[in-house]
């Protein structure tokens, strides 16, 4: 019997499903969620001749073991890693066929953080507001993935001559430094001339206390020049936070949509998948744009 | 309404946020950007989130542009008040509603009578999905978030914090003071919209059980 369907054999530190995001209800308080790093996910969707916007699995740090329970097309990407087929090493970023109840296992990352993982016909879990994403602020989309959770998965109708060939490298290098191009505002005259120069002079740290929602920083302090509350007000995906403490948040998918602490500058959307795959401790340098 | 032109800071490559004066040009402004969204006018801008005195516009291919062409915009007036409030049905024996009563100088059945007397409008949401923050109480009703928030408020959970009224949609930690409960479902994403309130969406609160009298 065909059953289009995975069993999580092991669900590893923290695994979502993931696709490009909820775009359109931040209005209703409701994050965009979505992969981190959505060129992975573009690329491994690529693979195995799925639509790029088709929900795929978000690993963090030591990947994941799925048993299909019918024949299926893979691929991992990402963050690079050993990839086993029933305890055979097979190939990272390409399509790889998996036997019907042979276990892949997605191994701890080599270098970087998250790995993303492609099934031909994509990840059917149920879609809530048009997405199937897992939304970690706010509890949308399934759970985490949990040992013997069954992920159905739609049917493969990826044009079998399109896989194995694509027209991207997989995997850009994963960041020795983060340098993140920031343009200053809505609220930089919330801080003092000096917090601003610290900001795009001083070298930060990425925290261990970073999740979904925001990229946390160790480093200097920004001070504020004014003080009392900001009104609540919408924000957006990149926002550079700085909370009472003055340590700048970098706002990622899962990030709320308003909030009442200072948002210094914005750094752009094209250097979020590189912080996706940053580790603690790596140096970040903000880098000011017009 | 119109006296001070909206102010509109740039927030990274492809998002406006835009200062007005008060809440209720907040307000006006909104619905005049979703006018002109509904009309065509703004082409990819796939949020537009009100929030206290701002308006974020994220998706604006030439925020330069917008943002010079938008303050010199003629803001049209809030939409008339057709039809009615929706009205939600309250137990009003929230843990701090005797403290709540005391802070406005009250009796607790005076609390009451006051929450219920005012027409109340969904300003933005935030804070979880379907979580609105409603305005309409006087301002001196204001009270502060409380010292230490509490871990877990329960899912309806009618609360107050510095001019708001809000309805936890679910069970999650926060500050507010709990006036009382509703039985409403805030937020059912099998539901169009998910969310019962809405930014602009007007609200009565009714004693829970009392005759219906002018809830609708």
């Amino acid at each position: 019997m065909t059953d289009r369907a995975v069993v999580v054999v092991r669900a590893g530190a923290l695994t979502t499903v993931q696709d490009l995001g909820r775009v359109g209800y931040a209005h209703l308080g409701v994050p965009r969620s979505g992969a981190l790093d959505p060129a992975a996910v573009r690329l491994v969707n690529r693979l195995v001749g799925n639509p790029e916007n088709a929900a795929v699995l978000e690993t963090t740090v030591d990947g994941c073991a799925l048993r299909p329970r019918c024949a299926v097309t893979v691929a991992v990407g990402g963050a690079p890693c050993p990839v086993r087929v029933d305890g055979r090493p097979a190939a990272w970023g390409t399509a790889v066929r998996v036997p019907a109840g042979a276990v892949l296992d997605v191994g701890a990352a080599t270098r970087g953080l998250r790995g993303y993982v492609a099934i031909g016909g994509g990840f059917e879990v149920e879609p809530v507001l048009g997405s199937r994403s897992t939304d970690l602020l706010s509890g949308l989309g399934p759970p985490p993935a949990a040992e013997e959770t069954v992920l159905p998965l739609g049917p493969d109708t990826g044009a079998a001559a399109a896989r194995g060939s694509v027209d991207a490298p997989p995997w850009p290098g994963p960041p020795g430094e983060l340098v993140l191009r920031v343009r200053l505002g809505p609220r930089d005259d919330w801080f003092t001339a000096a917090a601003l120069r610290t900001l795009v002079t001083r070298a930060y740290r990425v925290s261990s206390a970073g999740n979904r929602i925001g990229l946390r920083l160790d480093g200097p302090a920004l001070e504020r020049a004014r003080h009392g509350e900001l009104a609540s007000e919408g924000m957006v995906l990149g926002a550079v936070q700085v909370p009472p403490d003055g340590r700048p948040v970098v706002f990622l998918a899962d990030h709320p949509t308003t909030g009442g602490y200072p948002v210094v500058g914005v750094v752009r959307e094209a250097d979020l998948g590189r912080v996706a795959q940053a580790v603690p401790g790596t140096p970040v340098r903000f880098t000011p744009v017009r | 309404m119109s006296s001070a032109a909206p102010r509109a800071l740039r927030v990274g490559e492809r998002a406006l946020l835009v200062e007005l004066a008060c809440g209720e040009a907040t307000e006006a402004f909104h619905a005049e950007l979703l006018r002109r969204r509904a009309a065509g006018a703004l082409p990819g801008v796939r949020e537009i989130v009100p929030a206290a005195r701002t308006v974020l516009l994220d998706g604006v291919a030439d925020p330069e542009r917008l943002a010079a062409e938008l303050s010199g915009w003629e803001v049209g007036p809030l939409p008339a008040r057709v039809g009615g409030a929706i009205g939600i049905p309250v137990r009003y024996d929230g843990p701090d509603l005797a403290e709540v009563a005391a802070l406005w100088g009250v009796s607790v059945e005076a609390a009451v009578r006051i929450h219920t007397a005012a027409e109340f409008r969904v300003a933005f949401c935030g804070f979880a999905p379907g979580f609105g923050y409603l305005t309409g109480l006087d301002e001196r009703y204001g009270v502060p978030r409380r010292a230490t928030p509490r871990t877990a408020v329960p899912a309806g959970s009618v609360a107050l914090a510095g001019p708001y009224t809000g309805v936890y949609p679910r069970s999650s930690p926060g500050g507010w003071q709990l006036i009382g409960a509703t039985d409403a479902v805030l937020w059912d994403t099998g539901r169009e919209p998910a969310a019962l309130l809405t930014p602009g969406t007007r609200v009565r609160f009714t004693v829970e059980g009392a005759a219906a009298g002018g809830g609708r």
